[in-house]
This record gives structure tokens, C-alpha cells and sequence, in this order.
């Protein structure tokens, strides 16, 4: 079988990964791939753990990415890409904003966050790669809420697909 | 043109395409989407209607007026409509009518799990399940057409993973259909016994014919590959299943699966060595097959709960279990949705704790009120269900001798849904119960859809505006109050002067929800780390603004404080200020 590429871009409720979701599959459309793309909306969105599951390739059957098999991981949080690790292929690649969002277990004291996660990751993780994505997003576009778009930018680096592309797809899908 | 559209889409696309002019719904995930999208098609009448039931006969209505017309809901929304639904199917229809039933196996935002597939045999209409985006928008085309040609509604029945997973989608121009005219026809829309044991005889013969359609119908097909194993499959099982099985199997898709295409069933299996069955929840399509006296496996080996995954599939059938990459030195701590900050509902949750009396629940964001640290919610069963719930238990407790307050909680929407006839109820039968209701202004839960009581209707035309207290008064409520959610002592007298009330009583907590659009800015709220004694009074209103540090100290994110003060109304020694913002708006 042709060959299919897996993505997963996970966050928390809120951080716009939807959104980022959405300008990487338009982009992939653009080039011509068959995509899938899965996502749940509804209590997830309450500031609950986040996954978009991202596939492409010449024919896509299951719009789901099975666990160690993604080729890609893009990681809002840090915890949420511990969170999601299980998913990464022993050669696959993350990309993981250095930012901590606690969870309400860890707001009341229920639950520790694990503050280590960058170097526990650095332990499994072939390729990781760390993105300050808020002090980027505030140099670069002075707007903090530019994040995603960010990431984004970083996960592109990595795809082989030409900038052009992105530019266009992202003005199509980003509210100016 | 290719699109890339989650199935949802795919249905409001093809409900353009497919020339319908009518559609309606009440919201619920995963099928919200659909009307979403419908919405702002201007060659569609659509709308939000207060719930399910009232959706599908507005559809039937509309159908009736010879209008293609769509009706949406998740699975629990067809038991609100079940009733329509079973006589509609006796009726038949005149413009087409076709209804959705989103069903959500593994329970992501849902109440229950159940398989709605269920519902074809038992109101005895035809089924279609879509397994992609691309089938999602083509066979609300084929629906309408068979919905049309054998005078039945049609259920497209679709699951989350049909429902929010995108695929490209070829689309087209739309079709205009003319719409058909109406003739009074009383043996066939008046539903007495007379006419229905007619009718009821039609069904039959309709359902025998629709098996024949079945059999030559395009979408159930068969993909001969390695014939030693053979799958009866549809929907998104059909996926995974080509997924893990590539040309290694052969498939029997099914897109009908309601009636079933007998004669093709009997063919694939008598092609195949060995059959089994791959669908997720209960054995519909298996216990046919058995029916049939074709040996098949099927749940012996699949579970009946929960959604399906490749994984699981390459796990049951093969005994391998993924390659993952597991994280064990730290436990990973969870991440549940939580109450917003700023959310109205949170005040009103942490008074009715201290009050420390059953709390019936309802539907909606507020759910989460059972969550620590406010756990004032006891139950959650159905839309509307906390009224009638709070009656019962306060009639109960009272009848055997242990007399006591119950309160209700209710959202707005529920309370357009489902909540005025258990008020009805307890004004009737001299009830004593509490509800209150949360009324922050708009369905919050599944997105920010207006209802009867905002003023604006789906299209965004102003309306008058259902005034719940005006609502209340009207069933017979003598007991109304009015507060504003976010003033904690208003909210705390309300309470406790209701319950002290002999009869029912409501108690409407009034703030928009803090995710709408267009408030006004209330400011930030500031901790003053010189006055703080880090007693954490504050925490335990639950604010997910508010951060605790491991030296004991908290602080509040400004970025995510929308302004309540709600915390600042707890703290004992005043150290919390407020921060910019106009007056409490
Ligand atoms: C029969 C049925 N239809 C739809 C739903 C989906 N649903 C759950 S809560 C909700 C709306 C709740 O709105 P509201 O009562 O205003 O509370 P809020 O979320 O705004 O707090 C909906 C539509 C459901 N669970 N059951």
C-alpha cells in the first residue's frame, strides 16, 4: 500500500489547534494528497485534553492515527505531549511548545505536574524539537494569540511542502 | 470542486445540492454542525427548534407542504422524537424527509451510548450510513430520492467519527426541486385506527419492496480481495476494517443497512472461507446474518461497547498490540473540561453546596458542576429530567415521612427543551420543590446556539424574546426570583428564602454565559500578595484562573479572568481587587 503520513496536533481546549488543524490539511490539499483529518468537538472544548488526528497520502482509509505510528507530532502544552507520546513511531518527530498549562487536578492540589516533561521527552523523542511559540508569536507578530500559526511554522519546516502554499492557505483561513 | 468537509458539512452540502428547502434541529454533538452549516444558505429555510420532538413534526410539516425537508439530532434526541418518528413512518411523506441521527459510541460528550441503528427495524424505515464525507453529502440525495419513490422517511444514521472526521468531497451545483403540491389525503396523514391499520399493512409491503431496492441499491457492494476471510461491514467500521485488512480480505459494504439486501449477503458469504461481522455497539447486522442460518463471528470476538480503532481491530483479530512508545517515569495527571472562568454557573453551584440539600441536575455546561470542588450536582439523567426528578424525590421523601427540600438545576435551553411541563407538574400536584434555573442567556454546551428565550432566531432575524420568568408564572409558580448569578449573597438569600417556601418555587440566576460575544468588559481580578494568608477560600470555587504555587501562594491569570469577582466575594480578608472594567455591566 501506498505510503500514508500521520500527524497529530494536540493542546488544550481553547489554544487553536482546530484551527491549525485546518490550515495543514488545506495545505495538504493543495498538493495534491488525499486527507483525513479527526477531531471530537463538544466537553473537549471546556479546557479538556485536545487531539487532531492528521493523515495523508494517495489513498486515505481510517481518519484515525493508531498509536506508534505518527510521523509527525505537533504539541501545544507540554504535558498534553506526554500525554499523546504513546502515538509517536520510534523515528518520528515532535515539535512541542515550551509552555505549561495546569490542569484542574493540578490547580487543587490533587495532582503534581510533571515539570520534567522536556527532558523526559528529550529522552524518547528522536527528534525534538522546542518552540517558545508565545515569545515568538509577540516579537514576531506582537500578538500573542498568533501562537498556533507559530507552531505551525515550525511543523512546516519539517514537512517538505513549499512555503508559498502555506502563506496562501493560511490567508485564506485566518481572520486577518 | 473538491472540498474538505467533515460529515456534517457533507450533510448541509448535500441538503443544498439535493435541492431541500427545509431543515431543522435542536443541537447536540456530534450532529450540531449540520443545521450550523444549513444555516446560512439562503435557498434553505432553516431553523432551531426548542427540541427534537418539535424539530421532527415541524420536518413533517414541512414534508407534508411538499418541501425536501431535513431534521437533525444526536442519538438521545431520537428517543425525544421517537413518538412522531414511529407514526410518520405510517404516514409516509410528500417532499422528502430525511432525518439524521448522529450517534456517539464511546460517549465523548453523551449521556448514554446507544445504537440508533436500532431504530430503522423497530419504526420500520429505511437506513443509510454513510462511511466517509464523500457518502455523508451523496446519499442525502439518495435518501430524498428513496424517501420520495417509496413515500417513508428516511434515517441517515452517522456516528462521531462519520460526524467530525473531514474527507475530500467532490460537490457540485444545487439541484432545484420543484416542490411538490399538496393534497388533503386523510387515509394517509390522519393517523386513526382505521386508517392506520391500513397503513400499517402499506409499511409492510414497503419495507418488502425496499428489501428488493436493497439488493440492486449501488452503495451495498461487494470488494472481492483474498477470499479466506470475508467482512460484513458499514459505516466507519468499513474503514478501519480496509484499514487493517487491506486486499487480505474481502468486504460486503453495506450502506443500506436497513432493509438488508438478502439474496447479496447470501452471495458474499458463500464466496468467502470465513465470515465475520465488524461493527461497532450492538450486533445489528449479526444477528441478521444468523437470522439468515449463515454462520458468522461477530461480538465472540469484537466488544459491544465503545468505538472501534484500527488498533483494536489488529489486537482482536491478529493479537498484536501497537508499538507505542509508552511514558512511564511520571503518571500523566488528567485534563477534564472544566467550568470556565467567569462562568455564571459556578456562583451559583458553590452557594447550593453550602445548602447542603439534593441537588437534582440537568443537561448542559453545568454538568460539571459535579466536579470537585463544588460536587453540587447528585444527578444527571436527561434533558428536562432534573424538574420532574426534584418533584418526585420531594413528593417521595414527604409521602414516607421524611419531608425535606430538593432543588432542581436547570439550564435555559433545557428549559425550553424539556423543563415547562415538569413545571406544569409540580404546580399541579402541589409540588414544593426548588428549581433554579441558569439562565446565561444561550445554549452554551454545544456552541452558542440561540433558543426561545434570546430573541434571535437561528437565522439571525430578531424575535420575541420567552421570558422563563413570564413562562413560570404563567404554569402557576407564585414563587418567581430574579437574580444575577455573579452576586453571591443575592444568590444565597434566593436560595435560602425558596426553600423556606411552602410550594414550588423558581429562582432564575440571570448572566450571560462568559464566552458570548460582545459583553462588557468587567476587568480583572488581582490578588494582593501582601493581604493573601493563602487560606485558599478562593480555590475552592473550582476558577480555573486561579493558579496555586507549591509555596502556597495563588495568583490569577489574567489572560484567562474574565472578571466575575466571584473569588474576590469569598476571600475572608478582602485581598483580592478588582482591576479595570466599567461597573458590573
Ligand atoms: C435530547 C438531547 N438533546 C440534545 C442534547 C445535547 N445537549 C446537551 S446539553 C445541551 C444544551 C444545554 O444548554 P443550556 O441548558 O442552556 O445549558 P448551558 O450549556 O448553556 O449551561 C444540549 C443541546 C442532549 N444531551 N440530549
Amino acid at each position: 500500500m501506498a505510503k500514508v503520513t500521520n500527524v497529530l496536533l494536540v493542546g488544550v481546549g481553547g489554544q487553536g489547534t482546530i484551527l491549525a488543524t485546518k490550515v495543514l490539511a488545506g495545505v495538504l490539499q493543495d498538493e495534491g494528497y488525499d486527507v483525513k483529518m479527526s477531531e471530537v468537538h463538544g466537553m473537549s472544548q471546556r479546557g479538556g485534553s485536545v487531539v487532531s488526528f492528521v493523515r495523508y497520502g494517495d489513498r486515505v482509509y481510517s481518519p484515525l492515527v493508531e498509536q506508534g505510528t505518527a510521523d509527525l507530532i505537533l504539541a501545544f502544552e507540554k504535558l498534553e505531549a506526554l500525554r499523546w507520546l504513546p502515538y509517536l513511531k520510534a523515528e518520528g518527530t515532535m515539535v512541542v511548545n515550551d509552555l505549561e498549562i495546569l490542569p484542574a487536578p493540578v490547580l487543587l492540589g490533587k495532582a503534581s505536574y510533571p515539570y520534567n516533561a522536556l527532558e523526559i521527552l528529550a529522552g524518547k523523542v528522536r527528534e525534538l524539537v522546542t518552540v517558545k511559540a508565545a515569545q515568538l508569536a509577540e516579537e514576531k507578530a506582537g500578538n500573542a494569540r498568533t501562537q498556533n500559526i507559530v507552531l505551525l511554522g515550525a511543523l512546516a519546516k519539517r514537512m517538505g511542502i513549499a512555503p508559498g502554499t502555506w502563506e496562501r492557505v493560511i490567508r485564506a483561513s485566518v481572520p486577518p | 470542486m473538491k472540498k474538505f468537509l467533515s460529515g456534517d458539512e457533507a450533510i448541509a452540502r448535500g441538503a443544498f445540492e439535493y435541492g431541500a428547502t427545509f431543515a431543522a434541529a435542536y443541537p447536540g454533538t456530534p450532529s450540531t454542525e449540520i443545521i450550523e452549516n444549513i444555516l446560512p444558505y439562503k435557498e434553505i429555510y432553516a431553523e432551531w427548534s426548542p427540541n427534537e420532538k418539535v424539530a421532527l413534526e415541524v420536518a413533517i410539516g414541512a414534508s407534508l407542504a411538499g418541501a425536501r425537508s431535513l431534521v437533525a439530532m444526536k442519538h438521545v434526541g431520537v428517543n425525544v422524537a421517537a413518538d412522531p418518528l414511529f407514526t410518520a413512518a405510517y404516514t409516509g411523506v410528500n417532499g422528502g424527509l430525511v432525518i439524521v441521527s448522529a450517534d456517539e459510541p464511546s460517549l465523548h460528550s453523551s449521556q448514554n451510548e446507544q445504537d440508533n441503528r436500532n431504530f430503522a427495524p423497530f419504526a420500520k424505515i429505511p437506513m443509510l450510513e454513510p462511511s466517509d464525507s464523500q457518502e455523508a453529502k451523496d446519499l442525502v440525495g439518495e435518501a430524498f430520492r428513496i424517501s420520495e419513490e417509496y413515500d417513508t422517511p428516511v434515517l441517515l444514521r452517522i456516528t462521531t467519527r462519520i460526524a467530525h472526521a473531514k474527507g475530500l468531497v467532490e460537490c457540485y451545483e444545487r439541484q432545484e426541486v420543484e416542490v411538490k403540491e399538496y393534497k388533503k389525503n386523510a387515509a394517509k396523514y390522519c393517523m386513526v385506527p382505521a386508517n392506520a391499520r391500513k397503513r400499517r399493512v402499506f409499511v409492510e409491503e414497503r419495507t418488502r419492496l425496499l428489501s428488493e431496492f436493497s439488493e440492486t441499491f449501488l452503495y451495498n457492494r461487494i470488494e472481492w480481495g483474498d477470499k479466506s476471510i470475508g467482512i460484513i461491514t458499514s459505516g466507519i467500521s468499513y474503514q478501519y476494517a480496509r484499514e487493517v485488512f487491506g486486499a487480505k480480505a474481502s468486504y460486503l459494504k453495506l450502506t443500506m443497512t436497513w432493509p438488508l439486501p438478502e439474496k447479496l449477503m447470501r452471495e458474499f458469504a458463500e464466496g468467502v472461507e470465513k465470515l465475520y461481522v465488524v461493527e461497532e455497539l450492538d450486533p445489528f447486522l449479526e444477528n441478521q446474518v444468523k437470522a439468515m442460518g449463515i454462520p458468522v463471528i461477530g461480538k465472540e470476538l469484537l466488544p459491544n461497547m465503545f468505538e472501534f480503532t484500527p488498533e483494536l481491530l489488529r489486537q482482536k483479530f491478529f493479537g498484536v498490540d501497537p508499538a507505542s512508545n509508552p511514558v512511564t517515569e511520571v503518571e500523566i495527571p488528567p485534563r477534564p473540561p472544566v467550568l470556565c472562568a467567569g462562568c455564571p454557573h459556578r456562583p451559583v453551584f458553590y452557594i447550593l453546596k453550602k445548602h447542603r440539600v439534593p441537588v437534582m441536575g440537568d443537561i448542559g455546561c453545568y454538568g460539571l458542576g459535579l466536579q470537585p470542588p463544588l460536587e453540587a450536582v447528585d444527578t444527571t439523567v436527561c434533558m428536562g429530567a432534573s424538574v420532574g426528578m426534584t418533584h418526585g424525590f420531594q413528593k417521595a421523601s414527604a409521602w414516607n415521612g421524611v419531608p425535606r427540600k430538593v432543588v432542581g438545576v436547570i439550564g435555559d435551553s433545557t428549559f425550553f427543551h424539556g423543563g415547562m411541563t415538569g413545571v406544569a407538574d409540580m404546580v399541579f400536584n402541589n409540588g414544593s420543590g426548588v428549581i433554579v434555573v441558569l439562565d446565561n442567556r444561550t445554549t452554551a454546551m454545544t456552541g452558542h446556539q440561540p433558543h426561545p428565550g434570546t430573541g434571535i432566531t437561528g437565522k439571525g432575524e430578531v424575535t420575541d424574546e420567552i421570558k422563563i420568568e413570564d413562562v413560570v408564572r404563567a404554569l402557576g409558580v407564585r414563587d418567581v426570583q430574579i437574580v444575577d448569578s455573579y452576586d453571591l449573597q443575592a444568590v444565597d438569600q434566593a436560595v435560602r428564602h425558596a426553600l423556606d417556601f411552602d410550594g414550588p418555587s423558581v429562582v432564575i440566576c440571570r448572566r450571560a454565559c462568559a464566552l458570548l460575544k460582545g459583553l462588557p468588559d468587567l476587568g480583572k481580578a488581582v490578588i494582593n500578595q501582601e493581604q493573601c494568608t493563602r487560606c485558599h477560600a478562593c480555590l475552592r470555587t473550582g476558577c480555573p484562573a486561579l493558579v496555586s504555587h507549591p509555596d502556597k501562594s495563588v495568583t490569577i491569570d489574567t489572560n484567562a479572568c474574565n472578571g466575575c469577582f466571584v473569588c474576590g466575594q469569598v476571600c475572608p480578608v478582602g485581598a483580592i481587587e478588582k482591576v479595570g472594567g466599567g461597573e458590573r455591566g
